[in-house]
């Protein structure tokens, strides 16, 4: 197992390098100076000349890979052109709500994806399974902003005991009732992954319940419940682990529209915000965070289901 | 997958009967609307649903059902870009990287590393680098899904360049653009055409999604997002400036999926649940 995990980080380095590559060039792919698109027109030729030679634009290409992956590594991600900052601080204020937020969902999908998938898959053909069925795929094509919108909207007509916007630091305060301000974002947010985890949860049980001993279960006379719980469900388990990673990842991709429509301090609401005001070291900071969690997930994804499947080849 | 043939047939009549109404107000747009979609009218903002205004106006007093069926006419066009992006680099890299193993190891790598990048983050950062508007979201939304287009084509097409008679065909002398046009491609039209009903389908909310949060088409444009994102201070008085164009939307995509569901089933059996990008 040792010399498994040793080998799969190993092979994450070619990754991450071609990542950090891709998110390099990002800003060189963006038309014009760099240094002057971000100053904006008003600008004069001096400072964009500074700010040039603070970037190390005025360097060869690849010094100034070189110079940035250096940097990177030591958690130096640049400076913010709107806040004066580093990008490390503006990125790690707008993780408290990020991070709740996603856990909170992901609490969320995990109660509700995972039962009402096996439930559909024990089901299946039948009504409990179109029902479900039906109604995962019709949360699947609500835009994740008509959702969010459509909550406070209830919620600010029919009954106002929710907040519908911003969030309070729970750190800061150590008022834990701040939470109430993440439950219609965590909902709306949890809503659509939650209907892909019923479909994966679902469509993995369904394979797994072809397999033989499945029917060797049932044949030495099992209960139905304990087949599908503790013979096809705890197979299609590992599928599960690895969705539940993805999922994981792909909440900061949805995040951006719910942090935006509740107005929630978080990193997904700081990346729309940071287009906007042209602060190019942000997004790409955050999106160099986000790759290199997606690889870190992805590797831990696949430690676990090795360790949950002996079936797997510790290749 | 999860219906009888027979309530499978119904539901993908009722997606596809949808899908018509949808093509058809996209495509006759002007001869159905009683009134212009972007005609500012003082007197009537926020009108509720009459019987001049069916859907009720807007803020600006604009005819929110012409709007609205004018939305369908972006919603086709972003549709249709998207999926003609998405498959034809999609494709081509899938291809490409199954025939030329070499070459494949890197292109794919370099595909799963942006598959990393959440589906939104990705499309949000092309839109830094090409800027707004209806074209360059239509690349950034396409952008999502070459990756996934190009996965699924790799997949299929290294298992078909296996295949004995690809073998046969091979040392019968056939030259490899021959091979890849005659005898790989024909094998991916079915599976691609059910993926370019799920593309199309998601490529809605994506769209939507820029739309909304002010990084798509133009803000006078009436597109779907843009109209719910351009309403939403209104909806508490104006709850149908919420309902009408979100209804569109949702209908829209809900429908693709139904027919797609039902496609998927019918033209490849070996095509299960690949769609892990929803």
């Amino acid at each position: 197992m040792g010399t498994f995990i040793l080998k799969r980080l190993l092979s994450a380095i070619p990754t991450l390098l071609i990542a950090s590559l891709l998110v390099f060039s990002f800003i060189h792919l963006i038309p014009g100076d760099p240094a002057s698109v971000m100053l904006g027109d008003m600008a004069d030729t001096a400072e964009i000349e500074a700010l040039r030679v603070q970037m190390g634009l005025d360097r060869p290409i690849w010094e100034q890979y070189l110079t940035w992956l250096g940097k990177a590594l030591q958690g130096d991600l640049g400076e913010s052109i709107y806040f004066q900052e580093p990008v490390t601080r503006v990125i790690a204020e707008g993780a408290e709500t990020s991070i709740l937020l996603a856990l909170f969902t992901m609490v969320l999908i995990v109660l509700i994806g995972i039962p009402a998938g096996i439930l559909s898959a024990a089901f299946h053909g039948g009504k409990t399974d179109q029902v479900v069925s039906g109604t995962a795929m019709l949360f699947a094509s609500i835009p994740t902003f008509w959702l969010g919108l459509y909550l406070i909207f209830t919620v600010a007509v029919g009954f106002g005991w929710l907040p519908t916007s911003g969030f309070p630091s729970v750190l800061e305060s150590g008022d834990l009732s701040n939470l109430k301000y993440l439950i219609l974002p965590a909902i709306t947010l949890s809503a659509p992954n939650s209907a892909l985890v019923v479909r994966l949860v679902r469509a993995g049980m369904l394979d797994t319940m072809r397999d033989d001993y499945v029917r060797t279960a049932r044949a030495k006379g099992l209960l139905e419940h304990k087949v599908i719980l503790r013979h096809v469900f705890r197979n299609a388990l590992i599928g599960v682990v690895a969705t539940l990673g993805f999922t994981f990842v792909g909440l900061v991709s949805e995040a951006v529209v719910t942090e935006t429509v509740f107005a929630l301090p978080g990193i997904g609401r700081l990346v729309v915000q940071s287009i906007l005001r042209r602060d190019y070291p942000v997004i790409q900071g955050i999106i160099l965070v986000v790759v290199v969690f997606y690889i870190l997930v992805n590797l831990i994804v696949d430690i676990v289901t090795t360790h949950l499947d002996p079936r797997v080849k510790m290749a | 997958m999860f219906l009888s043939p027979f309530r499978a047939r119904k539901v993908a009549a009722l997606g596809l009967v949808i899908l018509v109404v949808m093509l058809f107000c996209a495509l006759f747009a002007p001869l159905i609307v009683p009134h212009d979609p972007n005609a500012m009218q003082a007197s009537a903002r926020l009108r509720p649903p009459d019987a001049e205004f069916w859907f009720g106006t807007d803020h600006a007093g604009r005819d929110l059902f012409s709007r609205v069926v004018y939305g369908a006419r972006m919603a086709l066009i972003t549709g249709v870009g998207v999926v003609v992006i998405a498959l034809v680099f999609g494709v081509l890299l899938g291809t490409l990287s199954a025939y030329f193993p070499n070459l494949g190891i890197v292109l794919m790598r370099l595909v799963d590393v942006l598959m990393g990048i959440p589906a939104l983050l990705l499309a949000l950062a092309f839109v830094v680098v090409l800027g707004k508007g209806l074209f360059n979201s239509m690349i950034a939304v396409g952008a999502i899904y070459i990756t996934t287009t190009a996965r699924i084509t790799y997949g299929l097409s290294r298992k078909i360049a296996s295949e004995t008679y690809i073998e046969a065909i091979t040392s019968l002398g056939a030259g490899h653009p021959r091979i890849l046009w005659h005898h790989v491609m024909p094998n991916l039209v079915s599976p691609l055409i059910v993926q370019a009903t799920f593309i199309f389908a998601f490529a809605q909310l994506s769209a939507a999604s820029l739309d909304f949060l002010g990084l798509g088409l133009p803000p006078d444009v009436p597109s779907w997002g843009n109209m719910v994102a351009e309403t939403r201070r209104y909806i508490t008085r104006a709850p149908w400036l919420l309902m009408f164009p979100g209804g569109a939307i949702i209908l829209t995509v809900f429908a693709l999926n139904l027919v797609g569901d039902v496609m998927r089933d019918r033209l490849d059996p070996r095509f299960k649940d690949d769609l892990a990008r929803w």
